[in-house]
């Protein structure tokens, strides 16, 4: 089976005011189609440096990394911003939905970007948004949603264009238990009935918990890579 | 991305701050409004001298008197009292020349009836009406034998007709008195409106020239000759022509100042629109350079933006937009911005260059092509003063701008 993402002695050095500061030191990593990674690791560990270069955000110093089989580790800007469009779907922590922009709205701007015909974006947009479970809320702006139907509809609008995909940086970060809880049911019922590829990073135990697989860094490094059973549904 | 989709988005940027890009667009709005109404304004005096000169007769050549020196003191064209009716004849008598009126004028209180009014008192010849191409509304014109005998005739401009017969009866055959000395109207003169210079044409009464020399200013002398040259052609070598016979029969020899003034009504269209077109190319270039300053507040409140929404870019490029995407897109927003600010300009301009030729009678002439050149105009300040913010924003690296605090 071709792994979704296939990393090589990937590095990344920051260089801050003369000190060189190695985030990354040659991680391997291989995840399958159906997947879903929990990343833990202490603060500074280089988790968030990792996802930024598995999500094209950004380009590591030293290493190789293939995308569904194919080396985009010297790809332009142009093709970058291509396959992030059609491929990879990104959860923030803060959200990040567009501010005075409704819902649906927001859900649409990915089809925007790839070209899909505008009456095919409001279909889509709606059904995503039926998918997490707040299609009542389509027209609502950012500011009249709580902070766990924003993360569906960040959700929603990582799902639309299909991707390979899902990365979410501490996506329950800013959510409180329950919250947090019901996004992460959100997270496993994509991934179990779906079978969306899914990178999350958190810091919780008990959000980790919902992965079938469990990688740790500190310092840049990989400290540990363990498969688990999942907590009960 | 498609050009629709480009719109809408930028359209959708620029509706989330409704107030920001309405305030921005102001110096726009301002801009060529300024442009709109100053060119209407400049277009719109040129043409209505052009219009009034055309209205006189391109043939027309004007004879004044000079200036006398009297103790030192110089007066003006026009002081000295040299031209006389017999000049007026012997110019008549000159090739090329197809009319000549000699023109005296008075201002007199005149009475009709109950009604009084004081207006100017042209004495002039038949001629008149050809040379100065002004036909009659109604009645007749006086003819040489009025003028042989000083009849006292008179044919009134449709200003004084207003004033001195309200009621609107036909002043044809009644009797005014000018200074006292009672005239029979014989006719009256067809509107001709405001001069070049805002003067009422029509508040004018016309008599038989000798009638005025005789019985109103008493003196043997015209103020002026009306010569109509039989065509444009001809026109300055009726000039030199009449110069040296007049330099011949007042006896002027070469060192001696000329006591008369020949002018070519050519010659003063000629100045008036050069003066109108550096007065409207100046008017222009000011209101050209509110609309650069107009386009650097665009300028301006881009980069703000591009800086203020630079975490909004990262999250557009994470979601898949390129970098010339995000090129695109801002520079849109600085186009629309600049283009719909120029055309609420051009409707703001149009408005006040109605207002301008309401409240202050001005002629004005809004001419398509300044419409289209503003609009195009301000286009361009948005595209030049957009794109470096656009730039600046699209070279921004992804993951540097989702972290930017
Ligand atoms: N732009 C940058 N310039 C310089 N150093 C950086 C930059 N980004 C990250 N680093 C450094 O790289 C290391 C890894 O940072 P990273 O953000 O990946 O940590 P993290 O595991 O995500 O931590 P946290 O759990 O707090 O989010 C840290 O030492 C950090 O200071
Ligand atoms: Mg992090």
């Amino acid at each position: 089976m071709r792994p979704v993402v296939d990393v090589r002695g990937v590095t990344k050095i920051y260089d801050l005011d003369g000190q060189s500061i190695r985030a990354l030191d040659g991680i391997d990593l291989t995840i399958d189609p159906g997947e879903f990674v929990a990343v833990m690791g202490p603060s500074g560990s280089g988790k968030s440096t990792f996802m930024h270069i598995v999500g094209m955000l950004d380009r590591p110093t030293a290493g190789t990394y293939s995308l569904e089989g194919t080396d985009v580790s010297q790809l332009d800007g142009d093709a970058r911003a291509d396959i992030r469009s059609r491929r990879l779907g990104f959860v923030f922590q803060a959200y990040n939905l567009l501010a005075r922009t409704s819902a649906i709205e927001n859900v649409e701007l990915p089809m925007v970007y790839a070209g899909v015909p505008a009456a095919d974006r409001r279909r889509i947009a709606l059904e995503k948004l039926e998918e997490v479970g707040v299609a009542q809320l389509k027209d609502h702006l950012p500011n009249q949603m709580s902070g766990g139907q924003q993360q569906r509809v960040a959700i929603a609008r990582s799902l639309v264009n299909d991707p390979g995909l899902i990365l979410a940086d501490e996506p329950t970060g800013a959510l409180d238990s329950k919250a947090a809880e019901s996004v992460m049911r959100l997270f496993r019922d994509l991934n179990e009935q779906r079978g969306i590829t899914i990178m999350l990073v958190t810091h919780e135990p008990d959000v980790a918990a919902h992965a079938k697989r469990v990688v740790t860094f500190r310092d840049g490094h990989i400290l540990s890579d363990a498969t688990q059973d999942r907590k009960a549904a | 991305m498609n050009t629709r989709a480009t719109l809408s988005l930028a359209m959708r940027a620029l509706l989330r701050n409704r107030s920001r890009s309405l305030l921005t667009m102001l110096g726009v709005i301002i801009g060529v409004a300024a442009v709109i109404v100053t060119v209407a304004i400049g277009v719109g005096a040129r043409t209505s001298v052009q219009q009034q000169i055309a209205s006189l007769g391109s043939n027309l050549l004007i004879v004044q008197p000079g200036s006398v020196t009297t103790s030192g003191a110089r007066t003006g064209y026009g002081g000295a009292s040299t031209l006389t009716p017999a000049d007026g004849l012997a110019v008549a008598t000159l090739p090329g020349v197809a009319a000549v009126s000699p023109t005296v004028t008075a201002r007199e209180q005149i009475v009709a009836g109950t009604q009084n009014w004081q207006t100017t008192i042209d004495g002039v010849a038949p001629t008149y009406t050809f040379v100065r191409s002004w036909p009659l509304a109604s009645g007749t014109f006086f003819s040489e034998q009025d003028v042989a005998s000083a009849a006292k005739v008179a044919v009134l401009g449709q200003t004084v007709v207003q004033n001195l017969y309200p009621d609107g009866s036909s002043p044809i055959g009644s009797s005014i008195l000018i200074d006292g000395v009672p005239f029979t109207v014989v006719g009256t003169l067809a509107p001709l409106g405001q001069s070049g210079m805002g003067q009422d044409q029509d508040d004018t009464v016309l008599v038989p020239y000798t009638s005025a020399m005789e019985r109103l200013t008493g003196q043997t002398t015209v103020s002026a000759l009306d010569v109509s040259a039989s065509s444009a052609a001809s026109v300055d070598t009726v000039q030199t022509e009449i110069t040296s016979l007049l330099e011949q029969r007042h006896r002027i020899v070469a060192p001696q100042p000329d006591d008369f003034q020949v002018r070519n009504l050519q010659d003063v269209a000629a100045a008036a629109s050069s003066t109108g077109a550096i007065m409207e190319f100046l008017l222009a270039g000011v209101a050209a350079v509110s609309l650069i300053v107009g386009g650097i507040g665009i300028m301006n409140i881009m980069l703000v933006s591009v800086t203020e929404r630079t975490r909004e870019i990262g999250l557009r490029m994470a979601l898949g937009a390129r970098a010339k995407t995000i090129l695109r897109q801002f520079l849109t927003e600085a186009v629309m911005l600049s283009t719909v600010g120029g055309t609420i300009g051009v409707c703001v301009g149009i408005v006040g260059t109605l207002l301008v030729s309401l409240l202050a009678k001005w002629s004005t002439v809004i001419p398509i092509s300044g419409v289209i050149a503003a609009v195009l105009f301000s286009a361009l300040v948005g595209i030049f003063f957009g794109y470096y913010p656009a730039r600046k924003a699209s070279l921004l690296s992804p993951i540097e701008a989702l972290r930017f605090e």
